[in-house]
């Protein structure tokens, strides 16, 4: 019984919960970016569906599935169908790792704010990313369609670079914290009493630049670059298959974020951890420090694409191979040495 | 028990699927199958407890080899692929010669079949799964230093070689 309970029941509850929760911060999402944009460039934003335009994340995803589902006549309907589900998926259980909280007591029972603790966390997550370039390709190919063949083949080969500097920036933090578990990651921060954001300053700006590549945002959204590819990858697609798509590229914003926070900015420790006279920052509950530290992510992502021109492809690969791998292939050299001279 | 149900499914589906891959006429669906296979055989890996070694195989295989395959497959004209035919005239000899390897490996695996009787259980303690990452890293850097390296040097030699190959002439000589 105490093992059904365990090992069944409240994983399947939190797993409801993030599936529920997830798409609804998505919608929110869309609307605080809208605003966000709108406001940098001095207009309203939506403003009509609902007071301030509070009623358009719910309009929106009405909209979409209420839409017709066509699936043009030269696409290959098995991959066509497959590619959003690929997306998805890929998208989504990647947040079974990903710890929002420590353990909180709740009737008297310990019970961690994350699905499960793998011991390859970090791997986990760069492993599963790398299969939702899979969803985007295919849905490009399978569409038998100019714009979305050539938006994907833009895609695989930006996710692919930017993945290699992605995976060697993480490196540092990994050396430092001894351990692939996000969980032991943030735990190995609150007992250094730092951030490793301090530590690794490079790697936090490699991670985040590579990451903002790999989520197919501005500046590096060639991929679905309007002006040239109409939508890229994902031109064919309407209704509810593209908001399957809508929702992959957004959950994957929310996982670069929350990677963020977990391996450069504490998770969901408070700032400063280790300054005592801060202390009274500590009733503030853990999950809130870490969701207001996604937010703060999501800002920065939004606040890119308003104010940056996109890369040209040719500067996007230069960036990419050029410039960032070798900084941070240094940086994990760098890293090692002090590590080893450091701890002896 | 539960580890056994796990690997009748995984095991069904990597060969379901990695049948699928050399049966199907569009190439592009025989390396959807690919991807399944490659999953399945990860799931093998995490029955086994070998999580680094499932992290690496999807990573590597998955994310890696199956997405470069898919792109070189969108650069070719994959309905002509499908028009052609997928076997070719000698399948009889293959399939004679194929059936014969068969039974030649049948015939070894049952002459050595004592060697596939696994000692106690007692030489796997519980211990031993905790922190898999650090002991595939310990046995790769100590035990197997040297072939470790020649596989990487044999790795950067393609590298290296892949580049000058693709490198365009810029210059006449």
């Amino acid at each position: 019984m105490e093992f059904a309970i365990d090992y069944i029941l409240i994983p399947l509850v939190k797993i409801a919960l993030l599936l529920a929760v997830l798409p609804l911060a998505v919608a929110a999402l869309t609307l605080f970016e809208r605003k966000i944009i709108a406001y940098m460039q001095v207009r309203l934003g939506p403003m009509r569906v609902g007071p301030w335009g509070l009623l358009q994340p719910i309009a929106d995803p009405i909209k979409l599935l209420l839409k017709e589902d066509i699936i043009p006549a030269g696409a290959d309907r098995w991959i066509f169908v497959l590619a959003p589900v690929i997306s998805v998926i890929s998208a989504f259980i990647v947040f079974a790792v990903i710890p929002f909280g420590p353990e909180i007591n709740i009737f008297g029972k310990a019970i961690p704010l994350w699905i499960t603790d793998l011991n390859i966390g970090a791997l986990y997550v760069l492993s599963i990313s790398s299969v939702g370039v899979l969803g985007i390709i295919l849905a490009g190919w399978a569409s038998n369609s100019k714009y979305p063949l050539l938006g994907a083949l833009r895609s695989a080969a930006q996710m692919v670079s930017y993945e290699v500097a992605m995976g060697f920036s993480i490196i540092g933090v990994l050396m430092l914290a001894g351990s692939l578990s996000l969980v032991n990651i943030v735990k190995a921060q609150q007992s250094s009493g730092v951030w490793y954001v301090f530590y690794q300053p490079v790697a936090f700006l490699l991670f985040f630049i590579c990451g903002v590549a790999e989520t197919n945002r501005a500046p590096f959204d060639l991929p679905e670059a309007e002006s040239e590819l109409v939508a890229g990858f994902h031109t064919e697609y309407s209704g509810f298959r593209f908001s399957l798509f809508f929702l992959a590229e957004y959950a994957n914003m929310i996982t670069v974020s929350a990677m963020a926070v977990t391996l450069f900015l504490g998770g969901w420790l408070r700032p400063f951890p280790n300054v005592p006279w801060l202390g009274f920052l500590d009733i503030i509950p853990p999950l809130f420090w870490f969701i207001f530290k996604i937010i703060v992510f999501m800002y920065f992502y939004f606040w890119f694409r308003a104010s940056w021109p996109r890369y040209r492809y040719d500067q996007l690969m230069k960036l990419g191979w050029q410039r960032l791998l070798p900084l941070a292939m240094a940086n994990v050299i760098v890293t090692a040495i002090l590590v080893v001279l450091l701890r002896g | 028990m539960i580890e056994l149900v796990l690997f009748y499914i995984f095991a069904v589906i990597a060969v379901v699927s990695a049948i699928l891959v050399i049966t199907q006429h569009n190439v592009v669906h025989s390396a959807a199958f690919l991807g399944a296979t490659l999953f399945a055989v990860a799931g093998i890996f995490l029955t086994l407890h070998g999580e680094f070694l499932a992290g690496v195989q999807v990573i590597v295989y998955v994310g890696g080899i199956l997405v470069l395959f898919v792109f070189v497959i969108m650069l070719i004209a994959v309905e002509r692929s499908v028009g052609e035919r997928q076997f070719n005239r000698q399948w009889t000899v293959a399939l004679v010669t194929a059936g014969i390897l068969i039974v030649e490996i049948g015939y070894g695996l049952y002459q050595g079949k004592d060697s596939f009787v696994l000692p106690p259980a007692a030489a796997a303690p519980a211990a031993a799964v905790a922190g898999n990452s650090e002991r595939v890293c310990t046995a790769l850097y100590t035990v197997y230093l040297l072939p470790f390296e020649i596989a990487s040097i044999l790795l950067l030699v393609a590298i290296v070689g892949a580049v000058v190959l693709s490198k365009k002439k810029t210059e006449m000589e």
